[in-house]
């Protein structure tokens, strides 16, 4: 597998603009002539349709919903980060750079995240001028917030709904491009494989999911901006549908898989209330600027919260990180309830959460200033518990949330397989170990609004186009196989409901690849998938026929696609026999505590080839170096 | 808790559905509703049948794919949440539940409880954007905003484009949709260069797709999980007015 990072010449702050310059043009004349296909209408995906059909590419579009709108970047709460400096408070690119970089805990691309800084600043104008309303000052300015321990103000918000709108914004854009027919949109289509000539990216396959009709999408290239595999774990804060298998089966068609054991936990989600469970409800992370965490210091205290005195309550988070307290970043505070938990001190019917404690803050602020500041999420949360988090503390505890690893791609975004670009969170090139609060958002417009639609030209000027036709015997092979997947699962006869196989596969991951994973875990989890799959493919019970909308046939799809990529995930986890940033191996840790990184032997990428299922993947790497962020070990004592 | 569920079975677009009747024991209140549509999924299963088809995604109240009639009420008895927030702790034992999809003629019925909503896609395509290229923006501060207007332009643009207010509109129209929009676009001084033929083309979009007329019921508001007000009607039939006698000819699709 050949893995150049094609990173330009020249000083890092000159890189993209010198390969702008530096990069092949199509002649504007020239764009209607080759076609696009982009899969998936999130803030990634969205973007760079809309923008390719501006540029006037002839684009074809394509999800799994019934509208591009209803993609999961519309659920992230927080914010987004730009290096504008509206405040004056000595943020600079450089800086968002900086700590971008020290985030991922040094296992990212130093060229990638200083163009993301750069381009940060673009993306916020670009969403003002569409009519994204940002929250303003009374002076009619842009206001900040700072955000995931961040020592800048530099979040830019839409109350708790900035990818939402954000999202609009960009599904507003391509709308405008499907009317003047530029865009052609496909709802409701499934992508089920990516099709290869020649080594290179020429289509796809996809199902209809009203009429099951499986069919081929040819292009000139092709782009996955499809998101990430939190739903690896069954339960995570990712909407339901939200799946691996487009980038699985790209990998599975020769693109490296890159960092798949980069996985983040959130910490501050609602806990699981029961067995029935379907998915995960985050609560915004500014939570924690008021609320206090704490446990029971007695493991399994029955008593009710506010009957607990002060004497009897651990603090942790303040005990352990006396300068950060409760904000400290995602991955300790995780993995810290994870510990109280696992001590036997965890709270709520499930003993399964932690507090989260309003009780101070109310008596500092009062109570309708309290209510000011997050009573939309103290509604959310009453709605769900039942509990009034007023008067009890709120219960917390992580889940998964976001996912750094995934394919590998280049300085252009192209994964190694020529023509196929990945985008947004379906990548895994900005995050590093760990990706910092509000920087979602903006790595998916960036690739979606700014980069991919420039690197593609550069692409296409040398490449084949055209003449290719959904008759083409690569494309028929694809169908085909596709075909017998879909046969296969909806002639097994089993007794198992596909439900059922995701949360066992959930429990395994969760439980040895998750928060904290070690060796034997790892081993062990990499025994127990195969069997389950075996298991899955023998036992699965898939109602109804392939001819129509099968909603069970759509679920077992994406679950026997996990069942395979759970395996390369746990492999890198083994693998990668260090700590950092979120992949945390209880066999290296500080004397604190900490993750503790190898950098000697590990300061690389670590990108997977399949090589058949069961076979144990080959492990190829892309070494990483820093020339102007300092390998530093983290500390927020 | 122990229900009965009648719920609305249809096989494709052209059959013909009628309620079915269901009992499902073990409903926990901690549940939310889609929770135990999942539960009841998983009997029918079990027992051979085909499980009920509903739109669900982020089960948080934000992508607007879930939406169903409960008990008459568009998204169930509770104000401001949508079918996914609801949760059953607000029902008790022995309760009896009627689920149906939404209905509209611009809405048709694809299987069980799921429709089809493309037609809010092609009320946006009409002109529900502000046409601006990528990359050809200037510095976000340089067109300051009052927070006010700011503000209602945020309340406008909250919409989630589920299509309640369709389904309990008893016109089946979709004007509080256009109307957000809209109202979103023309609280904004970047919103302004395109406001009446905006308003012209997406009110025509909106007619032409099937929608009937407001007639000022107010339904759509009681149920819209956002809390959209009807307000913004009046404002988008203001526009439209001034568009039509500036002169403001719909643009040809």
């Amino acid at each position: 597998m050949e893995l150049d990072a094609k990173i330009p010449d020249g000083p890092i702050a000159e890189k993209w603009t010198r390969h702008q310059f530096e990069m092949k043009l199509v002649n504007p004349c020239n764009k209607r002539k080759y076609k696009v296909i982009v899969v998936g209408t999130g803030l990634a995906g969205g973007a760079a349709a809309a923008t390719m059909g501006e540029l006037g590419y002839d684009v074809h579009c394509f999800t799994y919903h019934d509208s591009p709108r209803r993609a999961h970047s519309i659920s992230a709460q927080g914010g987004i980060n730009a290096a504008k400096n509206y405040q004056g408070d000595g943020d600079s690119i450089f800086r968002l750079f900086y700590d971008t970089v020290k985030g991922g805990d040094f296992r990212s691309r130093e060229a990638n995240v200083y163009r993301l800084a750069e381009l940060s600043v673009n993306i916020i104008d670009q969403a003002v001028a569409q009519g994204v309303p940002f929250a303003r000052e009374y002076g009619g300015l842009l206001d900040n917030r700072s955000f995931g321990g961040a020592q800048v103000s530099r979040t830019f918000y839409a109350r708790g709904q900035t990818g939402q709108q954000l999202l609009l914004g960009c599904y507003q854009a391509l709308e405008r491009q499907i009317h003047l027919g530029t865009v052609q949109m496909y709802n409701r289509h499934e992508m089920l494989d990516v099709i290869l000539i020649d080594g290179r990216a020429r289509g796809i396959v996809t199902r209809h999911l009203l009429t099951g009709e499986i069919e081929a999408h040819m292009a000139d290239a092709v782009v996955l901006g499809t998101g990430g595999y939190s739903n690896v774990f069954f339960l995570s804060t990712n909407a339901k549908a939200c799946n691996v298998t487009s980038i699985w089966r790209a990998a599975k068609k020769g693109a490296g898989f890159a960092n798949p054991c980069f996985t983040q936990i959130h910490p501050t989600c609602i806990p699981q209330s029961g067995e029935y469970q379907s998915k995960l409800t985050l609560m915004s992370e500014s939570l924690r600027n008021d609320g206090r965490i704490w446990v029971p210091t007695k493991p399994g205290d029955e008593r009710p919260a506010n009957d607990i005195p002060e004497s009897d309550r651990d603090y942790y988070l303040e005990r352990l990180y006396p300068s950060f307290g409760n904000l400290s970043p995602r991955d300790i505070s995780s993995r810290r309830a994870k510990e109280m938990v696992d001590a036997g001190q965890g709270v709520g019917p499930l003993k399964n959460g932690v507090y989260l404690d309003f009780r101070d803050a109310i008596q500092r602020l009062g109570k309708d200033k309290v209510s000011e500041r997050y009573g939309n999420l103290f509604q959310m949360y009453e709605k769900i518990t039942g509990e009034d988090p007023y008067s009890v503390p709120m219960r917390i505890f992580p889940a998964p949330h976001y996912t750094m690893g995934g394919l590998w791609v280049d300085y252009n975004l192209m994964t190694n397989i020529p023509g196929l670009f990945a985008i947004g969170e379906a990548n895994f090139s900005d995050h590093g170990a760990n990706r910092l609060g509000a920087s979602a958002l903006m790595q998916g417009l960036a690739d979606g609004y700014f980069i991919m639609p420039l690197t593609l030209g550069n692409y296409l000027v040398d490449a084949p186009s055209g003449g290719v036709d959904p008759d083409h015997p690569a494309a028929r092979d694809a169908i085909r196989e596709c075909v017998a997947i879909q046969e296969r699962l909806l002639s097994t006869g089993g007794k198992r409901s596909v439900d059922s196989f995701h949360m066992e596969l959930g429990r395994i991951v969760w439980d040895h690849c998750g928060m904290a994973r070690n060796e034997s875990g790892l081993k062990e989890a990499l025994k127990r998938i195969p069997e389950l799959r075996e298991e899955f493919w023998r036992d699965v019970k898939v109602p109804g026929s392939g001819a129509d909308l099968n909603q069970s046939l759509e679920k077992a799809g994406r679950v026997a696609d996990f069942m395979e990529f759970a395996e390369i995930m746990c492999w890198d986890a083994l693998t990668r026999d260090e700590s950092c940033g979120a992949h945390y191996r209880e066999e290296h840790v500080t004397e604190e505590g900490e993750a503790k990184r190898d950098d000697e032997n590990f300061l690389h990428g670590a990108v997977w080839e399949f090589k058949g299922v069961g076979e144990e993947p080959v492990r190829h790497e892309e070494p990483l170096t820093f020339e102007h962020v300092p390998l530093s070990q983290r500390s927020y004592k | 808790m122990k229900l009965k569920l009648h719920i609305w079975r249809q096989t494709s677009p052209r059959s013909k559905g009628d309620f079915q009747a269901y009992d499902l024991d073990g409903v926990s209140p901690h549940m939310s509703f889609l929770d135990m549509l999942d539960l009841l999924n998983e009997q029918i299963l079990e027992e051979g049948g085909e499980p009920v088809a509903f739109e669900h995604d982020c089960r948080e109240g934000i992508c607007g794919s879930c939406g169903m009639v409960i008990n008459g009420i568009a998204h169930g008895p509770e104000k401001l949440i949508t079918a996914c927030q609801l949760h059953m702790r607000t029902f008790k034992d022995g309760d009896e539940i009627w689920i149906e999809p939404w209905r509209a003629a611009a809405f048709p019925v694809i299987k069980d409880l799921v429709v089809e909503r493309a037609s809010f896609d092609r009320i946006i395509q009409a002109g529900g954007y502000i046409s601006v290229r990528s990359g050809s923006a200037q510095d976000a501060n340089a067109i300051p905003i009052p927070k006010a207007d700011a503000d209602r332009a945020f309340d406008a643009a909250a919409c989630i484009g589920c299509g309640a207010c369709v389904a309990a509109c008893p016109n089946a129209s979709a004007m509080l949709f256009t109307a957000a929009k809209a109202a979103h676009l023309s609280y904004l001084p970047q919103g302004q260069t395109e406001r009446l033929q905006r308003a012209a083309d997406m009110v025509t979009a909106h007619d032409e797709e099937g929608f009937g007329n407001c007639t000022n019921h107010g339904a759509c508001q009681e149920v819209c999980p956002k809390g959209i007000s009807v307000d913004y009607i009046g404002r988008l039939n203001r526009d439209v007015l001034k568009a039509t006698l500036s002169g403001v000819e719909v643009t040809t699709r």
